[in-house]
């Protein structure tokens, strides 16, 4: 295995990702703008009287002619609300195209400094915060690109900068190699599909928070039942995606440690996110506990998940604590 | 949904929005109600099936869940025996009372404690009352025609409706292309598809209980060991070989596999400049090995994540260390001792280890030495420190050599890695901390004792070997257990109507208006597209207005 660390895509990395942060904060503000002016995301939904989430514009006869009672009910419920600005069209557009850059900025940052080690660029803390990042934001556009849920921009994008900037501060590490036990091929497997599943899990979350804050009356962001779609969609995505996660971890715990399975904290973790999803589940499909309780479950699993990623290193230790916290 | 009865879908077409909300998971008999029967006088056998019900109803299902997660908690927070046993030691050693407390509720083996098995054996009762009746309705259904048209296709939540000359049968042959189960009545045709979500959902459910059998198979009738080899020294499997052995309940030690190896060569190699001097990179151990006795010995290169395998007995290198050899001469001028001696690491980032050797054999008393070794070792004022964990300049210190009674025979067990405190307070000092030796250096013994010669710097390997016939019937399972997942999750299970409205004595291909209904037994998906593909494919005359937006 090669020692030699190329200084200088060390640096590059480095330097992209300080540019990764800047256009999630641009992106942000463009969300939030297109988010705060056009009348889309409320007013179009309610339009086609369909969930946001639903591929637009597909219904054959849900309703009478789909164009007919939108236009009316604009008219009655918001007269205040006319055609939007030319300028707060483009600023969904703007925001958009700055989320794309900022996630190939991440992206280009995460290679260079894998370049740099020559490994897969997820063997400590720092790297792992950076990667989750782009999992998360990849997630959220890719969602995007299907179905309408650019509301959910401002709050994906500014929740992305926050956790770059947490991580530069304070988790950055020298690019180095890693130890023994973390090269191998199951690093490529294992971790990045936790890393998929925990992009798709907090871009759920992220709806979750908006449900639960989300008054009756405020009319800017999506209906709660838009909001949990999107969640559910996101989670059932993930789910097996982390199940996979979770299964090869095993395989590799085969090949490192002699068990497939041992109750290591992050094991125990893993586990615990695992069964409060699919508690989240069940919840689910369970009278009285759709809506607001299931939403509280998935939030919780996913708090689970962000300490069994980040508490456990820190906290407990254990086997898998290789993952140099500085 | 998951749970399908016969009557779901007409109850669905009179209020579809309470569709989904019916649910249990405990058969069609139980229906929705079972949480209002409460058992009222009605006896052992009542009380049994009121028991039962509740057991396998779905919420009981979500409490076991959450308990389930909750009750794991404290196996992440106190250290467990089996996984950190040191940790566990060190925390009755720090605070007794505590301790005593805890371990009196399982804490330090939660895993293992009976609360926590009374919570997964509930829950796996309840998945096996609600697969049992669940795997009978979906068999049952499975060879069920899809239910007849509703009245009125118009109040299904997927509805269109066009003029076309369409015939029922050839509704039902187009339905039936795309891969719909069919059955067609008078002016209408009825079809169903996605059966595969609940097979999924079984096949996951089934395949959750297959891996606890399989991990309980891997208990029982398996074994776990860790033994120390020097580098030069060999290991053969048996109960006797090992450091610690700690087997299953069924297991029975003719039953080892009889394979052995010599440790050729042990190769650590460390990052030896930068920020990060001294991080391994890279462990391996060079291995002849004998797959049984009389086989022709093979090579095999040992590495972290390559255990050596012999038909399923897997030994992995977990740990690594030096043994300093030394030649110990006696006080007559014997040779008393001649070999290595593993040391344990004392600080890790460095390998600064320490050694003790007991000379039972020395005359005219026994004698028991610390040492202290470090791999490189640079002087510090009037100190010496290690200060990269390879073997560059390796020097052994004599921390404390005393003569006397080792304590050896009394029958106490005794630490290969400490000098009996009880004995050593008996012995007599012969030397405190002598100053470093380099190899081939000798230190002499005051008072005729001997002497002691650091001959050269071995390595140890700890390797754990396993046995566990569990592992790949839990793989197989897990990997069952993906597939179904994946299948309940994608695969919705849906309907769709055709009514075709005959003129009487209407002629064939004259069109005729065709009322198309449809809805999913899922909630969450987008079965409009879909739907809208179906009425083009019924109405392929007619150009369907919006099928895509561009978004
Ligand atoms: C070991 C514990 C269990 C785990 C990990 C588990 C996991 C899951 C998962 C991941 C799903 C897929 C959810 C979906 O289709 O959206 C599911 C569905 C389901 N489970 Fe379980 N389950 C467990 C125990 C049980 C038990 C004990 C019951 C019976 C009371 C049960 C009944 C059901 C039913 C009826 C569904 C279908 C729900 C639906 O179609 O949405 N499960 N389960």
């Amino acid at each position: 295995m090669p020692v030699e660390v190329d200084a200088g895509l060390a640096t590059l990395s480095d330097q992209l990702i300080l540019a990764t942060v800047l256009l999630y904060v641009f992106a942000m503000i463009a969300y939030a703008l297109d988010l705060a002016f056009s009348r889309s995301a409320g007013a179009e939904a309610r339009a086609a009287k369909r969930p946001a989430l639903a591929t637009v514009g597909a219904t054959v006869g849900t309703g009478a002619d789909p164009a007919a009672p939108a236009s009316a009910q604009a008219e009655t419920e918001e007269p205040e609300d006319r055609t939007p600005p030319a300028w707060v069209v483009r600023v969904g557009m703007v925001a958009v195209g700055l989320g794309w850059l900022g996630w190939i900025a991440n992206l280009a940052s995460l290679i260079t400094r894998g370049l740099a080690v020559d490994r897969w660029p997820w063997g400590n803390m720092y790297e792992f915060v950076v990667a989750m990042c782009l999992a998360t934001v990849g997630a959220f556009l890719l969602m995007q690109l299907r179905y309408r849920v650019r509301f959910l921009g401002a709050f994906v994008t500014v929740a992305a900068a926050l956790c770059l900037g947490f991580a530069v501060r304070y988790l950055h590490v020298q690019a180095g190699p890693v130890v023994p036990a973390l090269n191998s091929y199951w690093v490529a497997i294992h971790v990045s599909a936790a890393i998929v599943a925990a992009g798709l899990f907090i871009v759920a979350a992220v709806s979750g928070i908006l449900y639960l804050i989300r008054k009756d009356t405020a009319v800017r962001l999506p209906s709660r039942q838009d909001l949990e779609r999107v969640a559910h969609r996101a989670i059932v995505i993930g789910f097996p995606i982390w199940t996979f996660a979770v299964i090869a971890g095993a395989l590799w715990a085969d090949k490192a440690w002699g068990r497939y399975w041992g109750w290591d904290p992050k094991e125990v973790w893993a586990f615990i996110t695992w069964i409060v999803y699919a508690a989240y589940l069940h919840a689910r499909a369970t009278a009285g506990w759709k809506g607001k309780a299931a939403t509280i479950v998935q939030l919780v699993a996913c708090a689970c998940l962000l300490f069994n990623l980040v508490g456990v290193n820190i906290f407990f230790g254990g086997l898998h604590s290789y993952a140099e916290v500085p | 949904m998951g749970h399908i009865d016969p009557g779901a879908g007409e109850r669905a077409v009179a209020e579809p929005q309470t569709k989904t909300e019916t649910v249990t998971a405990s058969g069609p008999e139980a229906g929705g109600k079972n949480e209002e029967r409460r058992p009222g006088g009605i006896g052992v056998v009542g009380w049994a099936r009121w028991f039962w019900r509740t057991l396998t109803s779905m919420r009981t299902a979500l409490i076991l869940l959450f308990l389930f997660a909750l009750a794991s908690i404290p196996g992440s927070i106190w250290p467990q025996r089996g996984v950190s046993d040191a940790k566990v030691f060190q925390y009755f050693e720090d605070s007794p009372r505590l301790a005593e407390w805890l371990d009196r509720f399982w804490l330090f083996d939660v895993f293992r404690a009976p609360w926590f098995a009374a919570i997964y054996l509930l829950l796996f009762l309840s998945l096996i009352g609600c697969v049992l009746p669940r795997t009978m309705t979906h068999l049952r259904e499975s060879r069920r025609k899809p239910p007849a048209a509703p009245r009125n296709l118009g109040r299904l939540p997927q509805h269109a409706s066009f003029e076309a000359p369409l015939t029922v049968e050839e509704a039902a042959a187009r339905l039936r292309a795309k891969r719909f189960r069919v059955t067609t009545g008078p002016g209408w045709a009825a079809a169903e598809k996605g059966y595969l979500r609940e097979s999924g959902n079984l096949l996951f459910h089934v395949a959750l209980l297959g891996l606890l059998l399989a991990v309980g198979i891997g208990t029982l009738y398996g074994y776990r060991g860790n033994v120390l080899v020097v580098e030069g020294e060999g290991f053969a499997n048996t109960v006797a070989a090992y450091d610690r052995y700690m087997p299953g309940q069924q297991v029975n030690a003719e039953s080892l596999e009889p394979f052995s190896f010599t440790v050729e060569d042990f190769q650590a190699s460390y990052i030896a400049k930068g920020e990060k001097t001294g991080q391994p990179l890279d462990f391996e151990a060079r291995l002849k090995v004998e797959d049984a006795p009389g086989a022709p010995v093979r090579d095999y290169v040992l590495k972290v994540n390559e255990p050596l395998n012999v038909n399923g007995t897997q030994s992995y290198l977990i740990d690594h260390g030096y043994a300093p050899t030394f030649r110990i001469t006696d006080g007559k001028g014997q040779v008393a001792f001649d070999g290595p001696v593993p040391c344990l690491v004392v600080q890790p980032a460095n390998f600064t280890s320490e050694c003790v050797i007991k000379v039972p054999d020395a005359q005219p008393e026994q004698l028991g030495i610390l040492i202290g070794f470090l791999p490189t070792t640079v002087p510090v004022g009037s100190e010496w420190v290690s200060v990269f964990p390879g073997a560059a300049n390796p020097t052994a210190q004599v921390y404390g050599a005393f003569a006397g009674d080792l304590g050896l025979k009394d029958g106490r067990p005794q630490s290969v890695y400490e000098l009996d405190p009880d004995s050593l307070k008996k012995m007599k000092p012969l030397v405190m901390k002598a100053d470093p030796l380099a190899v081939n250096e000798k230190l002499t013994l005051p008072g005729g004792m001997g002497s002691i010669e650091f001959t050269g710097v071995k390595e140890w390997i700890a390797l754990q070997i396993t046995h566990d016939p569990g592992r790949m019937p839990a793989f197989v399972a897990s990997v069952l257990a993906v597939a179904g997942l994946v299948l309940t999750l994608t695969v919705r299970r849906r309907r769709v109507w055709v009514r075709v409205h005959d003129q009487a004595g209407q002629p064939e291909g004259e069109s005729r208006r065709v009322d198309v209904g449809g809805l999913t037994r899922t909630e969450g998906g987008d079965f409009g597209e879909e739907f809208t593909e179906i009425v083009s494919a019924l109405n392929p005359g007619i150009p369907n207005p919006g099928v895509k937006d561009a978004r």
